[in-house]
């Protein structure tokens, strides 16, 4: 089953790769791995995704609460929690056929067209990793030229709340 | 107090309580060696190889329950340091390991003798810094010393470059003397429910077996385990790690279990309908083929690192907590559940146990013409008195000596017994021995394993350590020989050396005495001869059978009831099928 593991953990240099030697050497499937500071500078966010029997996510969890560096964790597909990823995909855009069906395309998946220039469109778009997947399924594989993702994060719903 | 970070490092070790650094300088490390220079309470022990240094400091620790602290520079001296680092990281043993580092701005250039030492660490440390600031020395270093020591322990390596320690930056110092980590609280309280939960089943038990490992030696908890043992009449087995924690002269002990345990214990576990495993962690060596293991038990499991909890066999009651404070709980509960282990059912267990036992299974031929290895650990344990500590290194000998000597005391019986790192035993024994001056130190060891560390032999000159090498000579790398007998129809590949070096010639260039002894008539006596040299080293070189194996064995994939017993056991004891 796939899962989603925040993790809380001091913002200090090698840390992610103490996450990330942790997944290699105890061979755990790492699907995404996002991390950026949250608004306490002394603490980086991480969200995981990884895909496990139950008995392989319990020990992922605890092997990772193990860490030294990790403050505190939770595996947010436990509960009601909401998962984005943020794509940016830069798509050939030459004449006005062409234009006019990424616009089309862009209206219907609520994306965004942020820079323009003469050949080609620079696309924003947020969702879970299906939405993203559609998107790129949709759009005429021609007109791919580029494309990034973020990796999911998420954050539980209700008055659950990740800190310290 | 102005110091420079070097004098911060050295006064810092000196204010932790620090008695022995095992080290060896180098390019990144000579501010801290001055620094070193100029004091005499912190003692160095110089090391030949830096494998040599985290073994004695390894040693150290186990023998004396105080972490071990290891110097040694950038580079060759960091990757040295790494199989030692591992094989204490295996065996969740305290120690500080400080390597050098290249000056900050040469970090990253590949500058002569870099190496990412925090990087190639990483994944066999509990954990790890790199000091950027002289401001930070001494407050990295107590929560290195913090984290090694608390918990589940483990090495923590602290990489300070060079600049670091420069003699001619000084700020203030102040001893830090208490540390905290938002991110690092080891839980040592068990949990009252789980604990109330586990004594009624302990209580309720009809085959009841306990599973002890090394984590009772580490938390100091031998003598709480002793009085909940023998207050419950229950039986015992111990992991290799966990030997001595509970005395294995005591008729409770069953012996080790595992891959070559006993006859009484893996049956025993095997039969049992209530596990209690007590600081032990499930290892593939003792549980055998984990679908058949504990097939009828429900399995409670104390340990303080949850992440040991259900990692490779599933268990009923966990309990995560200190192994010592948990005991203390357990029996307070006992007392308040007014209730008593079944007896009429533990007597019949006993019977059974003591049928079981009653086979012999570590039985070998007493009447040959050679030296038997287990011979020569049963009159090292009669010579001894049963008292000394007893290195080993890894492979056939370690076996033996688990076996044979009885241990009755817990830090007495020190062997990589999660790395199987050969050449631990003489550099631990060096460590043991200046951790416990006075005390009769042995090393077991084979004529394969010594010599991956043989150069500490000088060492052992410099510090005067009078420890007594017990080299078993098979003249085969023995347990990989056993292997290629058993599973690969004695196709000896690489398993033997026939150019070994004359042992005691070498241990006499080296300013101590060698000994050979060819019969087993002259084993005892060569034995109280070498151990009445209470100020000298002596390496005692026993020319062995060849071809003897470990029994018992479980074979890959075979659980605890289908053991090899030796084929002396079989000749007295026809009806080798179960007795239950």
């Amino acid at each position: 089953m796939r899962h989603i593991i925040s993790v809380l953990m001091e913002n200090e240099s090698g840390a992610l790769s103490r996450v990330a030697g942790l997944f290699s050497a105890r061979g755990y499937n790492i699907e995404s791995l996002t991390v950026a500071p949250t608004e306490d500078g002394s603490l980086s966010r991480m969200t995981l995704v990884t895909q496990g029997s139950e008995e392989i996510v319990e020990q992922i969890t605890k092997q990772l609460n193990k860490l030294v560096d990790v403050v505190k964790l939770a595996d947010i597909s436990d509960g009601t929690h909401i998962e984005r990823e943020l794509m940016l995909i830069k798509l050939r855009a030459q004449g006005d056929n062409a234009r006019a069906e990424i616009k089309r395309m862009v209206d219907i998946f609520r994306a965004r067209i942020i820079d323009v220039s003469d050949d080609n469109f620079i696309v924003e778009l947020t969702g879970s990793g299906e939405k993203l997947d559609a998107f790129i399924m949709a759009v005429d594989a021609g007109f791919i030229m580029e494309t990034v993702r973020s990796g999911a994060t998420g954050i539980s719903r209700g008055s659950k709340a990740l800190q310290v | 107090m102005q110091l420079s970070g070097g004098e911060i490092l050295i006064q810092f070790l000196k204010d932790e309580g620090v008695e022995y650094v095992f080290g060896y300088p180098g390019g990144a490390v000579l501010h801290i060696y001055d620094a070193l220079f100029q004091q005499d309470e912190v003692k160095h022990i110089l090391v030949r190889h830096e494998q040599g240094a985290t073994h004695a400091a390894d040693g150290y620790a186990r023998a004396t329950g105080k972490p071990g602290v290891v110097l040694v520079t950038s580079g060759p001296g960091a990757t040295n340091a790494v199989t030692g680092i591992a094989t204490a990281h295996l065996d969740s043993i305290p120690m500080v390991i400080i390597t050098g580092q290249v000056s900050s701005t040469f970090i990253g250039s590949d500058a002569f003798q870099e190496v990412d030492a925090v990087g190639i660490t990483r994944p066999c440390v509990k954990h790890n810094f790199l000091v950027k600031d002289v401001n930070d020395i001494a407050v990295t270093l107590k929560k290195a010393f913090y984290v090694a020591t608390t918990g589940r322990p483990g090495p923590v390596v602290v990489d300070i470059p060079k600049d670091i320690t420069d003699p001619n930056i000084k700020i203030d110092y102040e001893y830090p003397q208490t540390v905290s980590m938002r991110s690092y609280n080891p839980t040592v309280k068990g949990h009252p429910g789980q604990i109330r939960k586990a004594a009624e089943l302990i209580l309720s038990a009809k085959r009841p077996m306990i599973y002890s490992g090394g984590g009772v030696v580490l938390s100091g908890a031998s003598e709480a385990l002793t009085g909940f043992v023998r207050s419950l009449g229950y039986p015992i087995t111990s992991t290799l790690m966990g030997l001595g924690a509970y005395p294995a002269t005591d008729n409770q002990f069953v012996g080790m279990l595992g891959m070559h345990g006993t006859y009484e214990a893996n049956m025993g576990m095997h039969e049992c309908d209530v596990l209690i495993a007590v600081g032990a962690r499930f290892d593939d060596r003792v549980t055998g083929e984990t679908s058949k293991f504990c097939p009828n038990a429900k399995i409670i499991h104390i340990d303080i690192d949850p992440s040991s909890i259900s990692k490779n066999v599933r268990v009923d009651i966990p309990i995560v907590g200190d192994i010592k404070e948990v005991m203390h709980d357990m029996m307070t509960v006992f007392n308040e559940l007014k209730l008593k282990p079944d007896a009429a059912a533990l007597e019949t267990w006993w019977r059974q146990l003591e049928l079981w036992r009653n086979k012999q299974c570590l039985k070998y031929d007493r009447n040959s013409d050679l030296i038997k290895p287990q011979f020569v650990i049963e009159k090292l344990y009669e010579v001894t008195g049963g008292d000394a500590f007893v290195t080993s290194d890894v492979g056939q000998h370690q076996m033996f000596t688990a076996q044979f000597y009885k241990f009755d005391k817990p830090n007495r019986w020190i062997n990589s017994g999660g790395l199987g790192t050969m050449g631990f035993g003489m550099p631990a024994a060096i460590g043991v021995q200046l951790g416990n001056p006075g005390a009769t130190v042995a090393c077991v060891t084979g004529e394969a394993s010594i010599q991956m560390c043989i150069q500490e032999l000088s060492t052992a000159l410099q510090y005067s350590t009078p420890i007594k090498i017990i080299n078993l000579n098979n003249r085969y790398m023995g347990m990989v020989r056993q292997w290629q007998e058993f599973f690969y129809d004695s196709r000896y590949s690489q398993s033997y050396m026939d150019t070994l070096p004359d042992f005691i010639k070498l241990a006499e260039s080296y300013g101590h005495v060698g000994m050979r002894i060819e019969k087993p008539a002259d084993v005892e006596g060569a034995l109280r001869e070498a151990f009445a040299m209470k100020d000298r080293a002596v390496f005692m070189d026993f020319i062995t059978d060849r071809t003897e194996n470990v029994y018992p064995m479980i074979m890959a994939g075979k659980g605890h009831n289908e053991m090899h017993l030796p084929p002396e056991c079989h000749i007295d004891n026809p009806d080798d099928r179960e007795l239950a």
